[in-house]
C-alpha cells in the first residue's frame, strides 16, 4: 500500500483560495505522540504528590459493619487512611437525575461508600501514601467487616414484589421508565402478511480505554484552588461537579486536560474514586493522584449495553414494513450514574428503532432497573448498536420469512432521499439524510452481486459464508435538548478563541478536547481555512477551563461539527478585524482585501500587500503609527451552538462479509465496508479512521467483549486476558465510503463522525452470521457477543 | 530479609544509569517513576496490552513482567531512545501520515513491535503477518487497519531501499 | 496493582539456586521468564518471601540433540525454541506449537523449563511434551532424577516438582522419518490460552499409525492424554476415536464444558488428518 500525502480538495461553497476543508491534513500533535512525548494525566507528578489506592468491596451488597484504619495507617509510607464518613465532610453526595427524562430516579451517592456498599468493586476506604505501592500494602491491612445482603442482579426479576429493594427510600427497583405508541400498530400487525418476532439480548459490555481513568488533584490552601488534572472528556462539566460537591465555587477550580488515552464515552461521568481523589486532595492540601489499575478498572469504569429487547415487525408481501414493536429491559447497576444519568441509552433506543425506515406504526416500552453490578451508562454510540441491531436483525428476518433479498427490502422502506426534512415515528426530526444514496454506493463498493455469487459457490463446498448490512442513523451535534433542558449544567455550545501573534502565527483556544479523534486538527484546518494562513501556523489549545472558552468537550459526535463551526466563525471574524488594521496600514478598504497564506492580498488579483509577520509587528509595536483613534483587534471569540435541529442526524450503511467455521463455531471476518453521510468532510481521513476504529468496536460487542456476572454479582472476567478486546489478527480490512449532505444549521454543515461506526457493526455483523447460517437451518442467533457456543447451539451441534 | 532493594547498572538509550531500586519494582514503573521515560506506557500490568513493550538486549519484551533488578547489565532501548537515534523515523513518519494512532497511548509499544518485526524480516511482510506480529498489542482507537497499513508501507519502503 | 515486597537474589549457578530453594521452600519462586508468575506477583495472587532469579545460570539455554533426544535447556526461550533448526528438524511438533504461544514479546522472555513447571493446563508446551513422551530433568542439593512426563503432570498447577526442586532441561525423543505429528488449538484471540487444544505424536506403520499419544490441553487440571481415542486411532478407525473421547471438561469464562467436547471431537480430526498426511 501507499500513503498519499493528500486527497484532492473537494471544492464547495466553503473552498477559499487556501482551504484545508476536505483534505487530509495530518493531525498537528502526533509527533509528540509517536515518540513518547505525549503528556497523559498518569504521567503527571508534582511536589509533595501522594498516590491514593482504594480499597473496594468483595460483595455486590454488603452492610459495612465497621472500618479498622489502624495497621493500615502505621505502615510505612502512609499519609492517611480515610473512610466514607469522614470524607463526606469535605464533599457532598450526588443524584443522577435529569427533569426531561421525566421519572427517572436514583440514591444518592458518595464518594466513598458509607455504610452500604452496592456493587462488587464501590471504593469503601481510600489509603494516601508515597507511593502507589506502598499505598497497596496498607490496603491489605485496612480490616472491614461486611454484612452481606441479597444481591438483585437479574433484571428480569428486579421489578418482582420478592425482589429486595437496593434503596429502601425509592420504594422500589425502577429508575425510569418510558412509553411510546404512534400510529396504530396492533391493527398494522394484524393486516400484516408476516410478523416475526424476536428477543435480542446484548452482553453488557465497557470501553477499556488502553489508559485507564487517571486524575491528578491539587487543592492549593495557599491560593484556595483546585487544580485538577484529568483525563475527561468535558472539562467545564468536572469544573462545576467538583466546584458544586466541595462547596467552593467555580472559579477556584482548574481542569486540565492534555492527552488522554483513549475516552469512547468512558471518561465523561462522574467517578466516586476520581471525586474521592478530589476530595482527599482538599482533607490533606496535598496533591493526589490516582490512576485505577486494570482490575478496578474492569469493575468500575462504566459497563454498558446490557439490554434485553423483546421486538416485532410486521411486513406485507410486497416487501413493505407495516410496523415495529419493542420491548427492553436493561439493569444500570445501584445508581443512575451523574451527572448524564443511566437512562439515556434505553431513551435512545426507544427513539432510534426504526429510525431509517418509512414506518408510521411504532409502539415502545423501556424500563431501567437497578441491581448490585457496576454501574451503566453512555458509551460510544449509546443506544445505537443495540437499536440499529434490532431494526436491522428485524428486517433481515422479515426478508427471510417473505423471502425478500435483504439489501432490496431496504431499498423498498428507507425513508426516501428526497422526503427531508421529515421525522420519524417517534418524532426524531431529520433535516437532510441520504439513505438510497448509500445503499447504492455500498452496493456497488462491495460488489453485492459478487459477493452472492460467491457465497453460493462456496455453500456448494461446504463453506459458510454469509453477508449482513446495518443501515443507520446517529445522533450528533446535539443540541441544549440533550442534557441541558433536563437541569445538567452540560453546555451544548462551545467556542474558539482566536489571536493573532507578533509574527503572524495564530493561536486558537478551543473548549471542544483532543481524544486522540483529531478535534485540535479540525479546529486548525477551520480556523486556517477561515482565517487565511497555512495550516502549519495554527496552534491549538484545548483541556484548560482557566483558559480555553466554555465548552462541552467531547461527547455525541459534537466536536467537529460545533467546535469546527465556532473555529470557523472565530477565523473569520479575526480575518476581518485583521483586514480593519490592513486598510488603515494601507489606507485601502477592508472589503477590496484578504488574507491568503498568511499574505495581507488584493482581493480581486490576489497581489500580495502586506505580510501578516508586518501587519503584527505594526500593530503589536508601532501602534503609534496608526491612524489617530484606530485600535487594532487582534483577538475574537465566536461560539456556536446548533439551535435549528435537536439533533443533526447523520446515516449509512455497514456491509459485512464473513465465514463461519461450522464445526468450531468460529468466525472469520473477511472483510467490511462502511458508507456514512456526516455532512461537510472536513478532514477525510480522520472520518475515515473515526469510521474504523468504531466499527471495530462493534464487533468487539458482536463477537467477543462482555462483562460476565455470576448470579451473586461477581464479575468472573475482569481481566485483559479474560476479556476479549478485539485484536490485530482478527480484524478485517475496513473500506469506507461517503455521502455528503451538509447540515443547513451551520456555515460549515459538518455532522459528527465519531460513533457511527459502533453504530453498525454489531447489526451488520449479526446478519452476516445468521445469512451464513440460514441454509443450515439454523435458529437465527440474536444474543450478543456471538460465541462458539452460542453459534454451535443454534447449529444443534452442542 | 532484607535483600529488597537493589543497586543496578544499565544502559538506558545508550546511557548509563546506576540506582538503587525495590525488587519488586518492574521494568516499565523503574523507566517511568525513575528515570521519568514517559514514552513506555503502562496499560494492563499483567502482560496482555503490549502499551509497555520496550527492548533489552535488542529484544522487545513486555515492560510490566520484567523486573527493573533483572535489568541489571543490560541494555534497555524505549520510544524516546529509538526516536533520538532515528531508527524508526520512517515508522514514525509513517504512522502520523496514515493517522495510524488516535490518543497515542499505544502507538511507543506499537511502534516498537513493528519495527522488530521489520528488522527480522528477509522479505516484505503479508498484512496478516503485520497483524500477527502485533497481535499482542492492543490498540482501542483505530480498528489496526491504518497501523497495518503504515508498517506495510515502510516495509515496502525499506524493502525498496535495499534493492 | 504493584506487587508485595519481595526479597530477590540473582544466582550463578545451579548449586546456589537449589542451596537456596532447599533454604526457602514454599516461601521462595524461581523467576525463569517470568511471564506469568511476574503477571501474579502484580496482581498479588502470589507473594513470595524470595525470587531467586535463575536467568543468570550458564548453559542452561542450550538446545542440542543428544543421541536419542534433543535436549531443550530449561531456560531456552519459546522464540529461541522458534528459530531452532535443532527443534525444527527433530522436534517437529514443537515447532508447531510455538508460533500459538503468547506474542512475540511474550516468547522472548517466556522459557521452556518454566512453561513444563508452572504446568498451566490450557498452555501448549506441557501437552506437546506429554504427546511426545519427554522427559523432565529435576535438580535439587540432594542431587538429580529424571521423571517422564506421563508421571510429570499431577494436577492444577501441580508436578512431580517439589519445593527444592527445579527443572534443569527437558528431554523430547529426536523425530525421525516415521514420526507423525499432528498440532491445532482453538483459542478465540490469536496468542490466548487454549479453548482446547490437541497435540499428538504417532509413528507411522505402512498406511496406519502405531504409538499414537493424544495430549489434550485446556480441557482439565492437567494436560491429558486420552488412551482408548489413541488405540481407535492406532486402529485406524476415527470416528471410533473421536467417540472413544472420556475428557471431563470444566466450564471456564471462554467455553462450557459440553462446548469443549465438542471442539476435542473437531480438534482430533484435524489432527488425525495431519498424522496421516504422509510426508514430503
Amino acid at each position: 500500500m501507499k500513503i498519499t500525502d493528500d486527497s484532492p480538495p473537494v471544492l464547495t461553497a466553503l473552498d477559499r483560495p487556501n482551504s484545508y476543508i476536505g483534505r487530509s491534513v495530518p493531525r498537528p500533535n502526533l509527533q509528540r505522540l509517536t515518540q513518547g512525548r505525549g503528556l497523559y494525566v498518569s504521567d503527571v507528578t508534582l511536589p509533595r504528590m501522594a498516590h491514593v489506592a482504594y480499597v473496594r468491596s468483595p460483595h455486590a451488597h454488603a452492610r459495612i459493619v465497621n472500618i479498622v484504619t489502624e495497621a493500615a495507617k502505621k505502615t510505612p509510607g502512609v499519609i492517611a487512611a480515610v473512610i466514607g464518613a469522614e470524607l463526606a465532610k469535605v464533599m457532598t453526595p450526588w443524584v443522577g437525575v435529569l427533569t426531561h427524562l421525566k421519572g427517572l430516579k436514583s440514591a444518592p451517592q458518595a464518594p466513598l461508600a458509607v455504610e452500604r456498599a452496592c456493587w462488587q468493586g464501590e471504593a469503601v476506604c481510600a489509603v494516601v501514601a508515597r507511593t502507589r505501592a506502598e499505598a497497596e500494602d496498607a490496603c491489605e491491612l485496612v480490616e472491614v467487616r461486611y454484612e452481606e445482603l441479597p444481591a438483585v442482579t437479574d433484571p428480569e426479576i428486579a421489578l418482582d414484589a420478592k425482589t429486595p429493594v437496593i434503596h429502601a427510600s425509592l420504594g422500589d427497583n425502577l429508575c425510569f421508565e418510558r412509553k411510546l405508541d404512534v400510529g396504530a400498530v396492533d391493527k398494522a400487525f394484524a393486516e400484516s402478511d408476516a410478523v416475526v418476532e424476536a428477543t435480542f439480548r446484548f452482553g453488557r459490555h465497557t470501553g477499556v480505554t488502553t489508559e485507564p481513568r487517571a486524575v491528578v488533584a491539587d487543592w492549593n490552601e495557599g491560593e484556595q484552588r483546585m487544580t485538577v488534572y484529568h483525563g475527561t472528556q468535558a472539562p467545564h462539566m468536572m469544573q462545576n461537579l467538583f466546584a458544586k460537591h466541595l462547596g467552593i465555587a467555580e472559579h477556584q477550580v482548574r481542569v486540565l486536560t492534555k492527552d488522554v488515552g483513549g475516552s469512547f464515552g468512558i471518561k465523561v461521568h462522574t467517578y466516586a474514586d476520581e471525586m474521592a481523589t478530589v476530595a482527599l486532595s482538599k482533607l490533606l492540601k496535598r496533591p493526589v493522584k490516582f490512576v485505577a489499575d486494570r482490575i478496578e478498572s474492569f469493575v468500575t469504569d462504566i459497563h454498558a449495553r446490557d439490554h434485553r429487547i423483546k421486538a416485532k415487525i410486521g411486513v406485507s408481501k410486497d416487501g413493505t414494513i407495516t410496523a415495529f414493536e419493542i420491548d427492553d429491559l436493561t439493569g444500570i447497576g445501584p445508581y443512575s450514574v451523574y451527572p448524564r444519568t443511566s437512562g439515556i441509552e434505553a431513551n435512545q433506543i426507544v427513539n432510534l428503532v426504526g429510525g431509517p425506515y418509512n414506518c408510521p406504526n411504532y409502539r415502545a416500552q423501556a424500563r431501567v432497573v437497578f441491581q448490585n453490578k457496576n454501574v451503566m451508562c453512555q458509551y460510544r454510540a449509546v443506544g445505537h448498536p443495540i437499536a440499529v441491531a434490532v431494526t436491522e436483525g428485524l428486517v433481515d428476518l422479515a426478508a427471510a420469512k417473505i423471502g425478500m433479498d435483504p439489501l432490496e427490502l431496504r431499498r423498498r422502506n428507507l425513508i426516501p432521499d428526497d422526503a427531508y426534512p421529515t421525522q420519524s415515528a417517534s418524532g426524531l426530526k431529520f433535516e437532510l439524510l441520504s439513505h438510497h444514496e448509500a445503499l447504492a454506493h455500498l452496493d456497488s463498493m462491495m460488489n453485492y452481486a459478487g459477493l452472492r455469487a460467491e457465497q453460493q459457490k462456496l455453500r456448494g463446498k461446504g463453506v459458510y459464508r454469509g453477508i449482513g448490512f446495518a443501515s443507520f442513523i446517529e445522533v450528533t451535534n446535539p443540541s441544549a435538548a440533550f442534557y441541558g433542558v433536563g437541569g445538567a449544567r452540560i453546555t451544548a455550545m462551545d467556542g474558539a478563541t482566536v489571536k493573532l501573534d507578533a509574527q503572524g502565527a495564530i493561536i486558537v483556544h478551543t473548549g471542544v478536547t483532543e481524544q486522540g479523534q483529531g478535534a485540535e486538527a479540525v479546529v486548525a484546518q477551520c480556523v486556517a481555512s477561515s482565517f487565511g494562513v497555512r495550516v502549519e501556523k495554527v496552534r491549538v489549545i484545548t483541556g484548560d477551563t482557566d483558559n480555553t472558552p466554555y465548552g462541552g468537550g467531547t461527547w455525541a459526535s459534537r466536536a467537529a461539527g460545533i467546535g469546527g463551526e465556532a473555529a470557523w466563525q472565530a477565523g473569520k471574524a479575526l480575518r476581518a478585524n485583521v483586514l480593519a488594521v490592513a486598510a488603515s496600514i494601507l489606507q485601502a478598504k477592508p472589503d477590496d482585501l484578504d488574507i491568503r497564506n498568511g499574505l495581507v492580498v488584493d482581493k480581486d488579483k490576489g497581489t500580495e500587500r502586506l505580510p501578516l509577520d508586518e501587519l503584527a509587528r505594526i500593530a503589536y509595536f508601532r501602534p503609534d503609527t496608526l491612524p489617530p483613534g484606530f485600535q487594532a483587534e487582534l483577538m475574537a471569540t465566536r461560539h456556536y451552538v446548533p439551535r435549528a435541529w435537536p439533533f443533526a442526524f447523520t446515516n449509512g450503511i455497514q456491509g459485512s462479509y464473513l465465514e463461519v467455521d461450522i464445526e468450531t463455531g468460529f468466525v472469520k471476518l473477511l472483510k467490511h465496508w462502511c458508507v456514512e453521510d456526516c455532512g461537510t468532510i472536513i478532514n477525510p481521513q480522520l472520518v475515515d479512521e473515526q469510521i474504523r476504529g468504531g466499527v471495530v468496536q462493534g464487533i468487539g460487542a458482536a463477537l467477543f467483549e462482555h462483562c460476565l456476572y455470576d448470579e451473586r454479582g461477581q464479575l468472573l472476567n475482569g481481566n485483559m486476558a479474560d476479556y476479549l478486546v478485539p485484536m490485530a489478527v482478527e480484524m478485517p480490512d475496513i473500506e469506507c465510503g461517503h455521502v455528503v449532505s451538509p447540515t443547513a444549521d451551520s456555515e460549515l454543515g459538518a455532522k459528527g463522525a465519531g460513533e457511527a461506526g459502533t453504530a453498525g457493526a454489531p447489526g451488520s455483523v449479526m446478519n452476516a452470521i445468521n445469512d451464513a447460517l440460514r441454509p443450515l437451518g439454523a435458529q437465527p442467533l440474536t444474543d450478543m457477543p456471538f460465541t462458539p457456543d452460542k453459534i454451535l447451539r443454534a447449529l444443534g451441534k452442542v | 530479609m532484607n535483600d529488597r532493594t537493589l543497586d543496578i547498572s544499565l544502559t538506558v538509550n545508550g546511557a548509563r544509569v546506576q540506582d538503587r531500586v525495590e525488587a519488586r519494582k518492574t521494568l516499565v514503573d523503574f523507566l517511568r517513576e525513575d528515570l521519568a521515560l514517559t514514552g513506555s506506557h503502562v496499560g494492563c500490568e499483567h502482560g496482555v496490552c503490549g502499551a509497555c513493550t520496550v527492548r533489552v538486549n535488542g529484544e522487545i519484551v513486555r515492560g510490566c513482567l520484567m523486573l527493573a533488578v533483572q535489568c541489571d547489565g543490560a541494555a534497555v532501548e524505549t520510544i524516546e531512545g529509538l526516536s533520538d537515534s532515528g531508527e524508526v523515523s520512517d515508522l514514525q513518519a509513517a504512522f502520523e501520515q496514515r493517522n495510524a494512532l488516535q490518543c497515542g497511548y499505544c502507538t511507543p509499544g506499537m511502534i516498537t513491535a513493528a519495527q522488530d518485526l521489520l528488522r527480522r524480516s528477509k522479505k516484505v511482510p503479508s498484512r496478516d503477518e503485520i497483524r500477527e506480529h502485533l497481535s499482542g498489542n492492543y490498540c482501542r482507537c483505530t480498528g489496526y487497519h491504518a497501523i497495518v497499513d503504515a508498517v506495510e508501507a515502510v516495509a515496502q519502503a525499506r524493502a525498496g531501499a535495499r534493492k | 496493582m504493584k506487587p508485595a515486597p519481595f526479597a530477590y537474589k540473582k544466582v550463578r549457578t545451579l548449586k546456589e539456586a537449589v542451596a537456596l530453594l532447599a533454604k526457602h521452600k514454599d516461601n521462595a519462586r524461581l523467576l525463569a521468564g517470568g511471564q506469568s508468575l511476574i503477571a501474579t506477583l502484580n496482581m498479588r495472587l502470589s507473594a513470595p518471601a524470595l525470587l531467586i532469579d535463575i536467568n543468570g545460570i550458564r548453559g542452561l539455554d542450550g538446545i542440542t540433540k543428544k543421541g536419542k533426544f534433543v535436549e531443550v535447556g530449561a531456560l531456552a526461550r519459546h522464540a529461541q525454541v522458534e528459530r531452532s533448526d535443532v527443534i525444527a528438524r527433530y522436534a517437529p511438533l514443537i515447532a508447531l506449537a510455538m508460533p500459538h504461544i503468547g506474542h512475540p514479546a511474550i516468547r522472548n522472555r517466556g522459557s521452556f523449563g518454566g512453561s513444563i513447571a508452572f504446568a498451566d493446563p490450557a498452555a501448549e508446551l506441557p501437552a506437546c511434551l506429554l504427546a511426545l513422551g519427554g522427559e523432565v530433568d529435576i535438580a535439587s542439593a540432594k542431587g538429580k532424577r529424571k521423571v517422564k512426563a506421563d508421571a510429570f503432570f499431577k494436577g492444577l498447577f501441580e508436578t512431580a516438582l517439589r519445593p527444592h526442586e527445579l527443572v534443569t532441561a527437558i528431554r523430547i525423543p529426536v523425530a525421525d522419518k516415521n514420526t507423525r505429528v499432528g498440532f491445532a488449538e482453538l483459542a478465540r484471540r490469536h496468542g490466548d490460552y487454549a479453548m482446547v487444544g490437541l497435540a499428538a505424536s504417532a509413528r507411522a506403520n505402512g498406511k496406519g499409525l502405531t504409538d499414537v499419544r493424544l495430549a489434550y490441553f485446556g480441557v482439565g487440571d492437567t494436560p491429558i492424554r486420552v488412551k482408548t481415542a489413541e488405540a481407535a486411532l492406532a486402529d485406524g478407525n476415527i470416528d471410533a476415536a473421536v467417540s472413544a473421547l472420556d475428557l471431563e471438561p470444566h466450564d471456564d469464562v471462554q467455553a462450557t464444558a459440553k462446548l469443549k467436547k465438542h471442539l476435542a471431537g473437531v480438534l482430533l480430526r484435524r489432527v488425525a488428518a495431519q498424522l496421516l498426511e504422509t510426508r514430503p
